[in-house]
């Protein structure tokens, strides 16, 4: 198949989105070659053209060129269609803006967020993975990249809510706390919304899901339509402002959380009207209260950090601080929290295909450091990163199990001591 | 006499030019560029940005825990040539002649065995680092032709300079005279490529620590 591809459309779009900061970025870049090792998908390939710098440079190339004195002799190398071409691999299915690369550059290089910039230009000439492409579009006109539209949310919630006897309010009129959902959980993981349910009613939290807004992932953030991730800021906004919510809570997504947290006052323009909230920041400090009593959980059990939510969300003591007096035998990976390796399906990867063998590869890195604890269990806090490391545990055949922390919690509510 | 003359009269005033004003323009253009503003809701509790700043800046001057084994030893070399560069260009006598001529302030020199210790061990480490950009598939895979001609303007410098006094071959005044053109060759080019990563690291730095310091993310 050959696409027709717009090399200036690339160019203008790259040029659209310099500032004084990406800038410095793009001039800084020592090519020492450090941040090889920290990217897991060099690390399990070693693969050169796998190193983080060499992701920065079709961008790096079209600023140059377009900077004094450079652009006074037209002398640099342009951005071609070849080029291109060989970088759309590099750029969506090599990276998923994990941001470990910054933690060993010298020069602090925010690697990820050049790769969002890049992916928008990317787009902009016609490239881009097929089906990450069409999950951004399916979440614009169906309501979410897996096709849960307003009604299928409406059948799903009812079913769970009667199935599992827990009431799961939709479309209350008004709510201090609106919860969202990811598609994920819902289509496969539906037990998750059912423990959000449990935990929030169990604290006697005042809250709803909304069919205004309710899919909490952005995948026209990941997959560089920059369009569509404004639409689906703004069905969140809409649905919080109609039922008066103060603060939006993200489910188990690590993306969903650094889209809207960090990202989502700067698409839209203007700060946000609420407070947005991990679901396991949001149980966290419930549990500080005393709101959350917990039966103790002896399971040998390790904890996977997603990277939007630790790393670079800094919410990575949220986890810990529920596990803590909870998972009696609870054990740390090495590396762990900010320094965690990657599942390898963030920043739309698991949604790309064609990248399955390449995310295999990757979870090696994890199946290793999760028997090297000696655990059973691996919990994580993000649907995205549990239907990777599901696929590839199957790939693998792996033994040991992977979870998800918000259920457990949920299977643990100690009911005799209820807050009040 | 003829080229030294001319290598510490005009062709010195031109490098210094080029120099300044390159540097200026680089750092001046790059803050003219609009700047994004976060409007994300700081992390409660974040300190100030310009704590987060200096803490960045110092604390990426040692390597991270994530540093991978591969690279240790380039990373070790680099701190090396680093600071041997950094020795030899604020230690030796009569460069701190030629900078009180210029700046007006003087500092004690360190003995010259010292010095051409550091000498050697930097023109030792730079070739490594040559080597290394050549043979190592990563580096070689991205290095660009600038990565080469900054090396070679850095290392051109050490090498004149520990031939000029070392009395071999050629008239000191001749060797000296050479020394002094290549260093101003690389004053003429330090703004214009990665050299410039002299300034730039407080500024990259800076930027990336206060980016993780309002998410709170400290890593
Ligand atoms: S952000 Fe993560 S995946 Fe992307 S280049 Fe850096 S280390 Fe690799
Ligand atoms: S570690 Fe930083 S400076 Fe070195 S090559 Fe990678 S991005 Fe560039």
């Amino acid at each position: 198949m050959t696409r027709e591809i717009n090399v200036q459309a690339a160019a203008n779009r790259f040029l659209a989105q310099i500032s004084g900061n990406l800038g410095a970025y793009m001039e800084a870049c020592l090519h020492c070659g450090h941040c090889a090792d920290a990217c897991h998908f060099y690390a399990v390939t070693d693969d050169p053209r796998y190193t983080p710098a060499y992701k920065l440079f079709p961008m790096a190339r079209t600023y140059k060129r377009s900077k004094p004195p450079l652009s006074w002799f037209g002398g640099a190398p342009k951005v071609t269609e070849k080029d291109l071409q060989e970088w759309e691999e590099l750029l969506f299915d090599s990276c998923t803006m994990c941001g470990r690369c910054t933690m060993v550059c010298p020069m602090g290089i925010d690697i990820a967020s050049i790769v969002a910039a890049s992916r928008q230009a990317f787009v902009a000439a016609g490239l881009g993975p097929p089906d990450l492409l069409q999950a951004a579009e399916n979440a614009r006109d169906k309501g979410s990249p897996l096709g849960v539209s307003a009604d299928v949310l409406a059948d799903r919630v009812e079913w769970l809510a009667d199935d599992n006897e827990v009431d799961i309010p939709l479309d209350k009129e008004k709510a201090d706390v609106l919860l969202t959902v990811s598609s994920i959980e819902l289509m496969k993981y539906p037990d998750s919304l059912v423990a959000m349910a449990k935990l929030l009613n169990h604290a006697g939290i005042d809250w709803t899901l909304s069919s205004k807004g309710y899919e909490a992932t952005n995948f026209g953030f990941l997959s560089g339509r920059s369009d569509i991730a404004k639409i689906m800021i703004q069905r969140i906004v809409d649905a919080a402002e109609s039922v008066g919510a103060k603060t939006v809570v993200i489910p188990e997504c690590g993306h969903a959380y650094g889209v809207l947290r960090w990202a989502g006052a700067n698409i839209l323009g203007k700060p946000l009207p609420f407070e947005v909230v991990h679901i396991t920041e949001f149980l966290a400090d419930l549990k500080r209260r005393g709101k959350l009593k917990l039966k103790p959980m002896g399971d040998a059990v390790t904890y996977h950090d997603p990277c939007q939510i630790s790393r670079r969300g800094g919410a990575t003591q949220a986890a810990r601080d529920l596990l803590d007096g909870f998972a009696t035998d609870f054990r740390e990976m090495t590396p762990t929290g900010n320094h965690n390796w990657c599942c390898g399906g963030g920043g739309g990867v698991q949604a790309m295909s064609r990248a399955a063998g390449l995310r295999h590869k990757v979870f090696k890195l994890k199946m290793d450091q999760v028997e090297q604890t000696g655990a059973d269990t691996m919990l994580s806090a993000c649907a995205n990163c549990r239907l990777t490391m599901d696929e590839s545990k199957e790939h693998w055949h792996w033994d040991k199990d992977l979870g998800s922390l918000v259920e457990v919690l949920a299977e643990h509510i100690d009911e005799s001591n209820a807050a009040a | 006499m003829e080229l030294l003359d001319f290598a510490r009269g005009p062709a010195l005033q031109f490098a210094l030019a080029v120099f300044v004003l390159g540097f200026l323009w680089r750092i001046v253009s790059l803050f003219l560029m609009p700047r994004t503003k976060d409007r994300s809701a700081a992390r409660p509790g974040t300190r100030p940005a310009l704590f987060a700043a200096t803490r960045e800046i110092i604390r990426r001057t040692a390597p991270d825990k994530a540093f991978g084994k591969h690279s240790l030893f380039a990373l070790v070399n680099g701190y090396v040539f680093h600071v041997g560069l950094f020795i030899v260009i604020i230690g030796f006598a009569p460069h701190i002649v030629f900078f009180r001529d210029l700046l007006g302030v003087a500092w004690p020199s360190l003995p010259n065995n010292v010095i051409y210790a550091a000498g050697v061990i930097t023109i030792a480490s730079m070739m490594v680092a040559l080597v290394r950009r050549f043979l190592n598939p990563v580096q070689r895979l991205i290095s660009t032709l600038d990565d080469y001609f900054s090396w070679l303007v850095t290392f051109l410098p050490v090498l004149t300079g520990l031939l000029a006094n070392s009395h071999l071959w050629v008239r000191y005044e001749t060797l000296l005279a050479i020394h002094i053109l290549s260093v101003e060759l690389f004053l003429i080019w330090l703004p214009f490529g990665k050299l410039m990563h002299l300034a730039l690291v407080f500024v990259t730095r800076s930027q990336i620590g206060t980016h993780l310091a309002h998410r709170g993310a400290q890593i």
